[in-house]
């Protein structure tokens, strides 16, 4: 099977966010990159599915040289080998990501595109259905199991209280979900095998944005909470102020 | 006079959501502010019976679809519904409505819908926001980043958006009831094909009847402070007093002691109910991150310096086996008065 993963580098989740003075961006000063969680997913389930039918895997990240560590952590993982669509700049949106990733997909041919179902950076939740428009290639998103049978795929999708069960053949777009599987620790072994992966680099085919950031900020301040100190003797007091104040009960 | 607005109306059970009437009542601002209509669509069962309980939020025309012509447009037909074919549908109405605002609710489907409707009507996309103004006629939106640690204004560089609001943030606001007009779209105008119909949606599997915590009003989250996985009775026991929904931390939800579907935070659902009760739960960066928009936060941990008192609005410092009993009966009292 031929199977590419598109993988992202984001903020580690403990990134605690400040804003540049631009205001346009994070001030990413002692910010530590790696991989999207929800790609880690991905890049198991590809793994899991070359283990069962053969093939290669590929991963695809679209972004400036810096993209190559997200490329290289799916290589420690165990991808095969590694697409970087170079962007020119940091000035890009979910649709420019989506546009690059299906200009270069469209001439290969998968029978399986893995995404994670969102980054943790942007929370795009977008680039795997545009994608799918994009090839006209059907999507699953947000799947927490996946079965591939001669070419019949099934898919549970994670809902608002419950899940679908949904059906479709491949080539597919899955994005993929925690609960998915349990991502694999790279050991000593496959770290140095990485090394010598190769990472194919070619031009963004596409730099236009429709999305812009006009500005960010951090959430407003909360005010400081009231926390009693006394236990059990202070619900009371609690329920009332929940009632009388907050008027949520 | 802008270009028209189309308000997509989410139905359950043979019934529009909550969050259908969110969207219609941000639709109809949007429509005042901008001079411009706004139609509501909606796919479903015998919609027309249900024209009436939009009207109470102002609408004046709804178009409806009915599911089953919709999924007769397929040869195989045993399927409850396809994805793929909605996006088809909305984006072809858009077109002939000469729509600009496309606006859905940021619910699984809507999430779902908005990149493939964007592709389909060369829109952009204003994806699960919090926020919406207009500026000078132009629409601009305020949405969580970075899990809520940072909110982002964005503008769009063309006319035409697909906008998703996240449930339970925008209020529903009934208005003078209007006079509604509805019409059913003949399926046969839409050219539908077999490839719009590629994923299809066989079973849906109800995890349970409570309420998903992504759409409750009200959660009571527990973590490893409840210490056994058993100890939950606690937490479903004071949910259910208070019609809440029942939620986890992740540290929980490895340990296997609850369902993945009730994980909130960064790796698990993002909620913004009017009330949440987080007890024996640190208040991990993660956590908050998908909590933290709530509007009232309340603590209960015996670590005072535990950081989730920093963003509570009310907290007690005490032995979560002690307080949740007290406060389940506290409010069983005071409710039932
Ligand atoms: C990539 C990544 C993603 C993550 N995503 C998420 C996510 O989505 N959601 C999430 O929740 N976490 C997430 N985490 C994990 C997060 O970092 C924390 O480990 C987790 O939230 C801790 O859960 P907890 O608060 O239940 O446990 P702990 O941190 O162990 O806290 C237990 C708390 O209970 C209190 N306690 C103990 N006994 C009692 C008692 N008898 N009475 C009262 N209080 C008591 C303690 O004082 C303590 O504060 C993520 C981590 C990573 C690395
Ligand atoms: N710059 C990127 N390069 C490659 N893949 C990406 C990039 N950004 C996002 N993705 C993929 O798209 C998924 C969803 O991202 P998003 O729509 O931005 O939330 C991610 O989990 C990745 O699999």
């Amino acid at each position: 099977m031929k199977i590419f993963v598109c993988v992202s580098l984001v903020p580690d989740s403990t990134t605690k966010v400040k804003i540049s003075d631009s205001k346009k961006s994070i001030d990413e000063n002692g910010v530590s990159f790696v991989l999207n969680p929800y790609d880690e997913f991905a890049v198991e389930e590809a793994l899991k599915i070359r283990e069962k039918n053969g093939g290669e895997i590929v991963s695809i990240s679209f972004g400036t040289d810096r993209s190559k560590e997200a490329l290289k952590k799916s290589f420690q993982m165990g991808v095969d080998k590694g697409v970087l669509i170079k962007s020119a700049s940091n000035d890009f949106d979910s649709f420019t990501v989506a546009r690059n990733i299906s200009d270069y997909i469209k001439t290969q041919n998968p029978d399986l595109v893995l995404f994670g179902k969102q980054s943790i950076d942007f929370d795009g939740l977008l680039i795997p259905s545009m994608v799918s428009e994009m090839l006209e290639i059907p999507a699953i998103s947000v799947v927490v199991k996946l079965d591939i049978i001669d070419g019949k795929v099934t898919a549970e999708r994670e809902i608002e209280g419950g899940k679908e069960i949904v059906e479709s053949k491949l080539p597919v777009i899955i994005g993929a979900q925690k609960g998915l599987n349990e991502p694999r620790y790279p050991n000593l072994k496959s770290i140095m095998a990485a090394k010598s992966k190769p990472i194919e680099e070619i031009p963004a085919s596409y730099s236009g944005i429709k999305v812009g950031i006009k500005e960010m900020n951090l959430p407003p301040a909360k005010a400081s909470g009231k926390i009693f100190t006394n236990g059990k003797d202070d619900v009371k007091e609690l329920v009332k102020l929940l009632r009388e104040e907050a008027k949520v009960i | 006079m802008s270009k028209n607005i189309l308000a997509f109306a989410e139905t359950k059970d043979g019934k529009f959501k909550n969050s259908a009437f969110e969207v219609v009542t941000e639709a109809a601002k949007l429509a005042a502010e901008t001079d411009s209509e706004f139609t509501v669509l909606s796919i479903g069962t015998d919609l027309q019976n249900q024209a009436e309980s939009l009207a109470e939020y102002g609408v004046k025309r709804m178009l409806t679809v009915e599911i089953s012509e919709l999924n007769a447009k397929c040869t195989s037909s045993d399927f409850k519904y396809s994805p793929s074919s909605f996006s088809k549908v909305i984006s072809e109405v858009a077109k002939s409505e000469n729509t600009g605002i496309i606006i859905l609710s940021a619910t699984s489907l809507g999430k779902d819908l908005a990149g493939r409707i964007a592709v389909r009507t060369d829109s952009s996309v204003f994806n699960d926001c919090t926020g919406l103004r207009v500026d000078g006629g132009k629409i601009t939106a305020t949405r969580p980043v970075y899990a809520g640690k940072s909110f982002t204004e964005i503008y769009s560089e063309s006319e035409n958006i697909v906008i998703t609001i996240r449930p339970n943030v925008f209020k529903a606001v009934k208005s003078s009831k209007a006079e509604i007009k509805t019409g059913k779209i003949d399926i046969n105008t839409l050219n539908l094909s077999e490839t719009d119909f590629s994923t299809r949606v066989i079973d849906v599997v109800v995890s349970s009847e409570k309420i998903d915590v992504a759409e409750a009003d009200r959660i009571v989250s527990g973590g490893r402070g409840l210490r056994e996985p058993e100890n939950f009775t606690l937490i479903e026991n004071l949910a259910a007093t208070i019609g809440a929904a029942t939620g986890a931390s992740r540290a929980v939800v490895d340990a296997g002691w609850r369902p993945h579907s009730e994980q909130v935070g960064q790796t698990g659902k993002t909620v913004s109910p009017s009330l949440y009760i987080a007890c024996g739960i640190s208040g991990a960066i993660q956590h908050l991150a998908g909590m933290s928009s709530s509007k009232c936060i309340v603590a209960i941990n015996k670590d005072k310096d535990a950081p989730i008192f920093q963003i509570a609005n009310y907290g007690i410092v005490g032995d979560v086996f002690e307080i949740i009993p007290a406060l389940t009966e506290e409010f069983k009292k005071v409710l039932s008065n």
